[in-house]
């Protein structure tokens, strides 16, 4: 069946199985494995993208259940060459090691800023207890949604966002 | 890689739609919700339909509402509108309970109470809460609409009173004066299944319980409804010895199995402290008395 779904804004169309799940729908894209799939029974988090801006992990959604619908992933965050605030956060908290968590932790920090912009790190914890990390301890992770909440703050108020990478 | 065996897909836009193509396609065909239980069993071969009907565009079946003295619940209402909702937090605050506790976040964007219902998992937090509520259920098919009470909706494990071509259309509990209820739950870690979870409901009149309501989620081989339990509490007044009296009948009246979550005896025990601790909150929450 022909399957058609918004991804970063882009119309991607494919004659695809309707037992496709989105997570390979997106994959299979050219230019869009950030994305990761790790568990495929929807306990790790690993391919959480944002459908109608709310989070949803992707292994467990058909892509055929998308149609009209607008996903993003990972590769959305960055814009023009500067990092999202989510991004620069994990770079200066040092929240990632081996990064495979990162797609999907990344994409979780992201609705829950655009839904909540000044979190508790008791609220992030809640946020991402759906996502597993296996390196880090979660601690800098929270660190790093914070980083980024006070950074878009600040930005919001003119203060600018610090931009070293 | 774990991906689900071949099948047709269906997008309904209408329940009548949803309902026409269910009869035309037989007893292969299965409703999709929010796919949170149908696909991870399909990807283990556990269930394989042949086709799915989709009924996420069913706006129509997606609503918390008051209808004269029942709270009214759309069956496509996602766990995330149950948590949110400040009627139900207001009027039936054991759904709060639940859903803060039903998997993670992400997971509660997606499920939905009457794909919840349908699983007919002994697990299931919401059945249980729904036994708790004396909730009633509302089914459509061709030849139209029946309600049915939730004693009778759960047949058995993973069994429910839809027939082939019928759906899942609502959720109706009834409000009485003087309710409280809470939801307690004990789960290995955030966002798991639970090892054992307890309901209640309490309608308080008069200083005496009038009437309650108790369902146990994960100790049986479907949800547990404590018509014994529910016998000794009422008529009398409210107290920390009755609830204790209660939790002890919680205790004989499961029959939980052994699994990687506990032995028998841990879960039973759980069941006891569970029902007494939900039935304490529920009365905190009657008597207006809650800290
Ligand atoms: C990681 C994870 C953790 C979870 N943890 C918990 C938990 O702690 N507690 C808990 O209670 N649940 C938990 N769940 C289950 C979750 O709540 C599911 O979303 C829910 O059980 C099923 O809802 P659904 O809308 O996804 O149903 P689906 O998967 O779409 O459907 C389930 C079944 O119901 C049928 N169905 C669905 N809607 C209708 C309808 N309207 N009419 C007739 N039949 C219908 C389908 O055909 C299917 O047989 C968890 C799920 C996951 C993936
Ligand atoms: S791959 Fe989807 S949650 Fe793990
Ligand atoms: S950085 Fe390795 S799993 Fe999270």
């Amino acid at each position: 069946m022909d399957v058609s779904i918004v991804v970063n804004g882009k119309q991607v169309t494919r004659d695809i199985e309707p037992r496709q799940l989105l997570v390979h729908f997106i994959r299979e894209t050219p230019g869009l494995t950030g994305t990761h799939w790790g568990c495929d029974t929807s306990n790790c988090g690993a391919c959480v993208v944002l459908m109608d801006g709310a989070p949803v992990k992707s292994c467990t959604i058909l892509a055929a259940m998308c149609e009209g619908h607008e996903i993003r992933t990972v590769e959305s965050l960055e814009r023009d060459g500067r990092l999202d605030p989510v991004q620069q956060g994990f770079h200066e908290r040092h929240a990632l090691q081996c990064g495979f968590c990162t797609p999907g932790m990344l994409m979780t920090a992201r609705a829950l800023l655009d839904e909540n912009p000044d979190p508790t790190d008791e609220e992030i914890r809640i946020a991402i207890s759906g996502a597993i990390c296996r390196c880090t301890g979660y601690k800098n992770i929270v660190s790093a949604v914070r980083w980024a909440a006070e950074h878009e703050a600040a930005a919001k108020h003119g203060d600018g966002l610090r931009q070293e990478v | 890689m774990q991906t689900p065996a071949p099948f047709d897909y269906e997008r309904a836009t209408s329940v009548e739609e949803a309902i026409a193509s269910l009869q035309r396609l037989g007893p292969e065909a299965r409703v999709i919700a929010g796919g949170h239980s149908l696909l991870p069993m399909m990807k283990l071969r556990l269930a394989h339909p042949e086709y799915l009907v989709d009924i996420n565009d069913l706006a129509e079946l997606a609503y918390i509402a008051e209808d004269g003295d029942e709270i009214v619940i759309g069956a496509l209402t996602r766990h995330v509108e149950l948590l949110k909702s400040e009627l139900l937090a207001e009027r039936l605050p054991i759904f709060r309970d639940a859903e803060q506790v039903i998997a993670d976040p992400v997971v509660r964007n997606r499920g939905t109470i009457g794909g919840s219902l349908c699983q007919a998992d002994a697990a299931e937090d919401l059945s249980a809460v729904c036994t708790a509520l004396k909730a009633k259920v509302v089914i459509r098919g061709a030849e139209g609409e029946r309600t049915v009470g939730i004693e009778d909706f759960h047949v058995g494990p993973y069994m429910t009173a839809v027939r082939d071509g019928e759906l899942l259309t609502e959720v109706r509990i009834p409000v009485r004066p003087g309710a409280g209820s809470a939801h307690e739950k004990v789960e290995r870690r955030a966002g798991d299944w639970a090892i054992a979870a307890a309901s209640a409901a309490i309608w308080v009149d008069g200083g005496k319980i009038a009437d309650a309501g108790i369902g146990l989620a994960a100790v049986g081989p479907t949800t547990v409804h404590l018509a014994r339990a529910e016998e000794v509490l009422r008529g009398k007044a409210p107290s920390e010895d009755l609830f204790a009296e209660a939790g002890v009948v919680a205790t004989e009246d499961c029959s939980p199995s052994a699994d990687g979550r506990g032995p028998v005896d841990y879960k039973r025990h759980l069941a006891g402290v569970l029902t007494t601790r939900a039935l304490r909150r529920a009365a905190a929450r009657a008597l207006h008395q809650e800290a």
